[in-house]
């Protein structure tokens, strides 16, 4: 007996180095492309010429009415674009999770395929319709002489972004109604209670914490945006005061430092928020049975279409602009496009290939990247005991708030000095630093796919296995891998889909024209009138490319694809 | 408010291809506790869903007193059901939801905070009003459910296996109970469940319900001791089944002749079934009616099964053993075994047993069950 426990505690000492290595490992490199740069630009936000603290650069940035302006219209951006996604999503949301009707899964896919656009492609796509030469302006002058500045200012942003971001709070809203108990809400109709009052007394209390979780993400997502503001011209926000700071004075200029720290305390704060809204949210999961789905016909199916088949056309609006922008020859203050032409799709598919090659590299790298680092994260977060946890668990959820201009120009501080090994020079100047970059923003979302994937696994399931004689590689290879690989695909599919759409990094650390992918192609052309039709096109294989990932998560993650995108 | 009485006329219901309620009839009187009984899945939750207006029934109708309740929406039927799972609110405290049903029928705040106090008096909860209900033990969560469905004053209180989550010593607390505050209230009770020995104990009267169907109804001695057909013998207590067919039936008396054994000549004043010569029947031995003797002590003339002992079980209380006979492995319980012979596996052995302690039922499989 003695000797079985000496042997039992060695064999657990042994195991304990192992993960011990695995999660120093993991650490360092979180913490070298992560945390330090992160800390990097703090502590420049911090320190004055000689080096030591101070903290006149905050005090200057709220002395200055122009950097004064730019928080004030973040943060209100920001909240109506979440107020407007939310108002549109709820009835949308119920819909989807309470009801069943002819053309249910039209509507489905329908709501995913603002997803599939990314945000600045489509502020150039609503430019051509909503704009101030656009279809729906030149349409309002001829008939009546009037123009609406939909797309001017602020007000573009918002229309642009909510368009982009309402799917994710949708999602979110679908899954979190789904997931609430029917004997809670039948317990409610047993007392007397119907209707709208069911809802606001029972319903709307219990999906209320996803729902806010969600709604904090998406102001995260909204705030970090530098494409949209960029593509419509409009420069008196956070993210881009930011990028203007560091690409036209300098790396040297600490404004541009001090309006990162902002953002990130802006990130930060309704991340924090986020999670203590969810950890409360746990009570919402399904006990026993999820809700019955009610049948809706005649007509209230008709009226739910035409309401439903009014939001969705707006939010095709982009698709619809892009498609026919990719085609288009000439189109100068004319309704539709006045010649038509294939030489945009040449251009970029034979002349200047190297956007898409260098995008499915850059993506493909990064999702596995991804998926090895998360399924390490999620067993060391579940299945071991090694101090630190916490710590891991936190900074693997720290790159949500970290915007992406934040940490491209961290990257640049950090890298750019020193030779970097193997690299022949500084990492920054490689293309290797993009992929790190995606690596780290899209890792929490991977992390959460594996976590979740292992969490399913039963411990008792491997335990079994190893009664049974396999050993730890064996169970691994024969029962847990098996069951946690879909989760671990759909991780990299995140990964992959949201990759292909991320400029705010990307523009900032794109060492040369040849190295950038697909979104700094589309942000190139843009810039010129010429180059327009060209950059749709590039704008239409991002659009192919992550309908397929978002369409292979569906198919992996099923009727719960809301799930991939809660955090 | 006055207990209601319950009528369920022919209803019937189907999920497509699955028919889980056919053609049930019964009437639950008022103040009754009346129990649904059957194995998981035999469609005994729907009919108490039916009740509750949560499921509507394709066919048939149901009653709360002399109202025809099809239409109603389950808001406004004024029966009060406790879930399974209990379904508390996590986001309200206690006094929140068992305030909930008062609010929605609009009484005065004043009168709100004394019902809910005097309600959770009732189930004995106090000083837990500010909790939320994740804070609480199963026993207590139970309570508030209860508390909850009481304040309302419903017509009929619905309970769907009420006791199922609680451990077993609890759950035995929780039965006296709930009994004590059904027959001090007064209240019509409908009560499911799958446990036999909870629905023994608490019911005035039981439906045991299989395959969607009531298959007999009666007071919980009836269902014992005169159970319609095998799948009730076998469902409600245990029982040792063995299969006959009978040689010739007069008057009260019988002769049955067991598959593998010997051929009984039995007086049937206890049964209600009154067999036929030739028909396939099952004699029901309850194992505590089985005595056990050592082989050669047997006297002659007393009819006797013989058998071997394979395997026995000491309890405290009783003793329980295997026995092979006629083919099969037979139950037997030695009630109080103190001072008496413990058989060991091995030991050859006659069962014998009381004449009126014999059962016959008709074999369900021969399509014999009354409809």
């Amino acid at each position: 007996m003695a000797v079985n426990t000496a042997t039992l505690l060695i064999g657990r000492r042994r195991i304990d180095w192992w993960q011990s290595g695995i999660m120093a490992m993991v650490l360092a490199l979180l913490t070298a492309f992560i945390v330090y740069p992160v800390l990097r630009v703090l502590a420049i936000s911090l320190s004055d010429d000689s080096s030591s603290f101070t903290l006149i650069h905050f005090a200057n940035f709220f002395r200055r009415p122009l950097f004064r302006e730019a928080l004030w219209n973040t943060l209100w951006s920001g909240f109506l674009v979440v107020l407007f996604s939310a108002a549109l999503s709820l009835p949308l949301a119920f819909l989807l999770a309470r009801y069943d009707f002819r053309g249910k899964v039209l509507l489905q896919t329908a709501a995913t395929l603002p997803l599939v656009i990314p945000p600045f492609v489509g502020a150039v796509a609503l430019q051509l319709i909503l704009g101030r030469s656009g279809m729906v302006n030149l349409l309002l002058m001829d008939w009546f002489d009037v123009a609406v500045p939909f797309m001017e200012g602020l007000s573009g942003v918002v229309l642009v972004q909510t368009l982009h971001f309402f799917p994710f709070i949708l999602l979110n809203t679908v899954v979190s109604l789904s997931n609430v108990d029917s004997s809670l809400e039948e317990m409610a109709q047993n007392l007397g209670c119907h209707g709208f009052r069911l809802f606001r007394r029972v319903t709307l209390p219990l999906i209320l914490p996803g729902f806010v979780a969600g709604s904090l993400l998406t102001f995260i997502r909204a705030i970090d945006d530098l494409g949209t503001p960029l593509m419509l011209n409009y420069k008196n926000l956070l993210a881009p005061q930011a990028y203007l700071r560091i690409t036209t004075i300098g790396m040297d200029d600490v404004d541009g430092y001090v309006v990162c720290v902002v953002l990130v305390i802006l990130s930060l704060a309704a991340l924090l928020l986020a999670r203590k809204y969810l950890s409360l949210s746990e009570y919402a999961t399904v006990q026993r049975a999820a809700p019955a789905i009610r049948r809706l016909g005649g007509w209230k199916s008709v009226l739910v279409w035409s309401g439903v088949a009014l939001v969705l056309g707006i939010s095709l609006l982009p698709h619809i602009g892009i498609v026919l922008l990719s085609f288009t020859k000439i189109w100068s203050f004319t309704l539709l496009p006045s010649a038509y032409t294939l030489g945009n799709y040449n251009e970029i598919l034979f002349r200047a290939p190297h956007f898409v090659m260098n995008t499915l590299r850059y993506m493909l790298l990064a999702a596995g990247f991804d998926i090895v680092l998360g399924a390490m994260i999620a067993f060391l977060l579940l299945r071991t005991r090694v101090p630190g946890r916490n710590l891991l668990d936190g900074i693997a959820t720290l790159p949500l708030a970290i915007p992406g201009v934040v940490l491209g120009v961290g990257y640049l501080r950090v890298f750019h000095g020193w030779d970097f090994p193997g690299a022949n020079g500084p990492l920054t100047s490689s293309w290797f630093i993009l992929v790190i970059a995606y690596t780290m923003r899209r890792l929490p979302y991977t992390v959460r796919a594996c976590y979740a994937a292992l969490q399913q696994v039963h411990i008792t399931l491997e335990e079994s296995a190893q009664n049974l004689g396999a050993n730890r590689w064996r169970t691994f290879m024969r029962i847990t891998l098996p069951m946690i690989s879909g989760g671990l695909i759909a991780g990299g599919l995140i990964a992959f889909v949201t990759s292909c759409v991320e400029l705010s990094s990307t523009i900032i650390l794109v060492p040369r024209i040849e190295l950038g992918p697909i979104a700094y192609g589309i942000y190139l052309y843009m810039q010129s009138p010429l180059g327009r039709g060209a950059g749709a096109a590039l704008g239409v294989v991002a659009i192919l490319l992550v309908s397929l990932g978002t369409y292979l998560t569906h198919r992996i993650f099923g009727g719960r694809s809301g799930n991939a995108f809660r955090i | 408010m006055k207990p209601a009485e319950i009528r369920l006329e022919q209803v019937s219901k189907s999920y497509g291809e699955l028919c889980v309620v056919r053609g049930v009839s019964l009437t639950v009187h008022a103040g009754e506790f009346f129990t649904f009984l059957g194995p998981s899945g035999c469609g005994k939750t729907t009919l108490l869903r039916m009740i509750a207006g949560f499921v509507e029934p394709d066919e048939g109708r149901v009653h709360i007193d002399d109202q025809c309740v099809n239409e109603v929406p389950p808001w406004r039927r004024d029966v009060g059901m406790v879930f399974q799972n209990y379904a508390l609110w996590p986001h309200m405290t206690v006094f929140e939801n068992v305030a909930f049903g008062l609010r929605e029928r609009k009484v005065p705040r004043s009168e709100v905070k004394s019902r809910v106090f005097q309600a959770l008096e009732q189930v004995d909860l106090k000083g837990v009003e500010g909790r939320r209900p994740s804070q609480l033990s199963g026993g207590q969560q139970q309570r508030v459910a209860l508390a909850r469905t009481l304040v309302i004053q419903p017509r009929v209180l619905l309970l769907d296996e009420p006791l199922s989550n609680l451990d077993a010593k609890l759950r035995i607390d929780m039965r006296l109970e709930l009994l004590k505050l059904q027959r001090d209230l007064g209240l019509t009770t409908i009560y499911v469940t799958h446990d036999q020995e909870e629905a023994l104990a608490m019911s005035n009267r039981i439906a045991v319900v299989h395959q969607g169907q009531v298959v007999q109804e009666g007071a919980p001695r009836d269902i014992y001791e005169h159970p319609e057909n095998d799948f009730i013998a076998s469902f409600v207590g245990q029982t040792n089944l063995l299969p006959g067919t009978i040689l010739n039936a007069a008057d009260d008396r019988i002769a049955v002749e067991l598959v593998n054994g010997p051929t009984l000549n039995l007086s049937i004043s206890a049964s209600i079934h009154r067999p036929r010569a030739g028909d396939a029947v099952f004699l029901s031995l309850r194992p505590e009616s089985l005595e056990l003797l050592e082989k050669k002590s047997l006297p002659d003339g007393v009819p006797g099964i013989e058998g071997r002992i394979l395997a026995s079980a000491y309890q405290g209380a009783l003793v329980e053993y295997e026995i092979a006979a006629l083919g099969k492995a037979l139950k037997a319980r030695v009630i109080n075994p103190k001072g008496k012979h413990q058989f060991q596996a091995g030991d050859e052995v006659a069962l014998t047993f009381a004449p009126e302690d014999i059962l016959v039922v008709p074999s369900k499989r021969d399509g014999s069950v009354k409809e």
